[in-house]
């Protein structure tokens, strides 16, 4: 019984980290500048996801020493708080940073014109 | 009282020397966003940035002739004891690359202070916030550290990048902000995963806990390494993960370019403290990972680079070929795996790191000078300085096709050497001598367009000015370093050669940051957990 607890939960949180992983690369690839943004993000969540992960999957162990028979590692719950930090800055640049495209080139397409429209200069 | 105020400023100088490459110029920047941009405020804005990275030089030289004398200089950051806090670590390399680092952003500087800095708001700012980050990856010696200080220069190197804006630079902003968001991201999985099986992130640590892990947790930890392989290509522009580069750089105003001539070379960096230690020859079970790949792919990102020489359209788009073209045979010379290679490669980074930082700031002169055909490889009108600016591209161009007595011929010449008795032997020869070849008939074709096919009938009234000698002092500072690199051949390779022997010297290099050797602080994690006590 115990063992199948075990199995499950991890299936579960591996699952539900490659679920969200796939749907942002899915939306990475799309050719407006929002949906871009938006699976940046999730990619960013996923990984936050798998970060803390790392540390493996506890249950009644506290990050601290001395505060019960098994600890939790402590340490990739501090490196998440970093990416987490990052990334909510580099997600508030990133929609300024397509809006202000948007506005420039008159269009949300990553390549700053519509598709069939001439490119401007040469190669 | 025996010791005086200066005496006890030198001792802290001195303890504290390692961390002032990062600390200087995050203060310089807090300072300059306190005075902030105003118009007024621009000439000391321009003088505190120029002393700032002129001091920066003087730390990074004080600490590559301490390098010198192979003692590794570590830093516990908090002095909390290695592997638990964050160490710094200043060994050849490292040293290194701040010289190099201090030396390309000194005359760029110079040139931004000619006028790109009114072009935008806070450019000096951002410029030191972008040193910080770059000295920041070249000291840390903690594999999280380096992510992070990968994100500072990243974030600065975004608003660096639309620096004087318009259309262009917005498209290309945006598609360089999202390939290195999705490459932080793959990153921190390489990362993590490297951490849940090796149970520590610290470089020395990882050193000697890497060899130890078998089985599963050796097959993971290949699998990060090729991913963090990924993440450094992206930022190297190894193919096939260039294709951001040429765009991106054709695009930012020629100072910034020049100074991302630096970037390509973090990513050079990683490669070789990763890839060439943590995970080089003496790694157990995870030896050489990246073995397999980085010499033929550097060969192929050499080969493509040059057919981009060839096929450019305009002058920002062949040097950015050609920093993609050096990067190939930089990491050709790192992917030999051995201390010959090594050294070649980073005598050969140093040296193209300065030639084409000093293209980029040519070919904006050049374009200034030519009305309307501005940057196009096309017959424009006449130049007001064709001698001058003429003999300047040719230095460049003979010194990026590596031709003799210049130092990319030495570098290109100690890549070939080094191959020498291998397998890939023939490869390497043919693909660096046809680099070579083809990288001197683009400039060629590109030199005879610009300088000898005038059409008188384009100038417009009135010729046009000639550059500053205060802008055209930038380039020909970063020329005149690299002849120097050619006088002082000797000492310089020397200098690399030790550089390459101290990373294959991993037992010293753990010693000096954990202290004792073969203490491992901590323990990995074994599946399943030996009491199976918390388990959810």
């Amino acid at each position: 019984m115990s063992l199948l607890a075990n199995i499950s939960m991890e299936f579960l949180v591996a699952t539900g980290i490659g679920w969200v992983t796939a749907c942002g690369v899915y939306l990475m690839l799309r050719s407006r500048s929002f949906p871009v943004v938006l699976g940046l993000t999730l990619l960013g969540y996923a990984v936050n996801i798998f970060i803390f992960v790392m540390g493996r999957l506890w249950s009644g162990a506290p990050p601290i020493l001395g505060q019960g028979a098994v600890q939790a590692d402590p340490l990739p719950q501090a490196l998440v708080l970093t990416a987490i930090v990052i990334g909510f800055a580099t997600t508030g640049f990133v929609i300024e940073l397509a809006l202000r495209s948007r506005a420039e080139s008159g269009t949300d397409h990553v390549d700053g014109r519509e598709p069939g429209e001439r490119p401007e200069g040469g190669a | 009282m025996s010791a005086t105020f200066a005496d006890v400023m030198m001792q802290m100088f001195r303890q504290h020397l390692a961390v002032l490459p990062v600390l200087l110029p995050s203060l310089t920047a807090v300072l300059m966003l306190l005075i902030g941009d105003r118009a007024e405020a621009l000439p000391r804005l321009r003088r505190i940035a120029l002393m700032s990275v002129a001091l920066g030089l003087m730390f990074a030289l004080k600490l590559a002739l301490e390098a010198d004398s192979g003692a590794l200089r570590v830093y516990r950051v908090g002095d909390w004891p290695a592997p638990f806090g964050i160490v710094l670590v200043v060994d050849r390399l490292s040293a290194m690359m701040l010289v190099l680092t201090q030396a390309v952003a000194l005359p760029v500087l110079w040139y931004a202070g000619g006028g790109w800095d009114t072009r935008g708001r806070h450019f000096h700012a951002l410029f030191q916030f972008q040193l910080m980050g770059l000295n920041g990856a070249f000291v840390t010696g903690d594999l999280f550290n380096l992510f992070v200080f990968f994100e500072v220069l990243l974030i600065a190197s975004y608003v660096m990048l639309i620096h004087g804006q318009g259309r262009e630079r917005f498209k290309v902003g945006l598609q360089y902000v999202a390939i290195n968001l999705a490459a932080s991201a793959l990153f921190l999985i390489g990362v993590s995963l490297i951490y849940a099986n090796a149970g520590t992130l610290n470089m020395a640590d990882l050193a000697q806990r890497v060899p130890l892990v078998e089985g599963d947790g050796a097959v993971v930890l290949k699998a990060a390494a090729l991913l963090l392989l990924v993440v450094f290509g992206v930022k190297a522009a190894l193919l096939p993960l260039h294709l951001w580069l040429p765009a991106t750089y054709a695009a930012a105003s020629a100072p910034v370019a020049a100074l991302f001539a630096i970037m390509t070379k973090v990513g050079v960096y990683s490669i070789v403290r990763v890839h060439a230690v943590i995970f080089g020859a003496d790694a157990g079970a995870s030896a050489l990972v990246a073995g397999p790949w980085l010499l033929p792919l550097g060969l192929a990102t050499g080969l493509l680079a040059v057919c981009g020489v060839l096929s450019a359209r305009t002058l920002p788009r062949l040097v950015a070929w050609l920093t993609v073209a050096s990067v190939g045979t930089v990491l050709a010379g790192v992917g030999l795996f051995s201390p010959a290679g090594l050294s070649a490669a980073l005598y050969y980074m140093v040296h193209s790191t300065l030639v084409v930082a000093a293209l980029f700031l040519l070919a904006e002169l050049l374009a200034a000078q030519r009305g309307d055909a501005a940057d196009r490889i096309e017959p424009g009108p006449p130049l007001a300085q064709p001698a001058l600016l003429g003999l300047l591209m040719l230095l460049a161009a003979a010194s990026a096709a590596g031709l003799p007595p210049l130092p990319g011929f030495i570098g290109k010449l100690m890549v070939l050497q080094a191959s020498s008795g291998i397998a890939s032997q023939p490869w390497v020869w043919a693909v660096v001598l046809t680099v070579g070849f083809l990288t001197l008939l683009g400039l060629a074709r590109a030199g005879s367009v610009l300088f000898w096919s005038e059409r008188p009938e384009l100038a417009g009234s009135g010729t046009p000015a000639g550059a500053s000698l205060r802008l055209l002092a930038a380039p020909v500072a970063l020329l005149g370093a690299g002849v120097l690199m050619s006088v002082l051949a000797g000492p310089l390779t020397r200098y690399t050669d030790a550089a390459a022997a101290q990373l294959a010297d991993r037992r010293s290099y753990v010693q000096a940051v954990l202290g004792v050797e073969g203490v491992i602080t901590t323990r990995p994690y074994r599946f399943p957990a030996p009491d199976g006590e918390g388990r959810p």
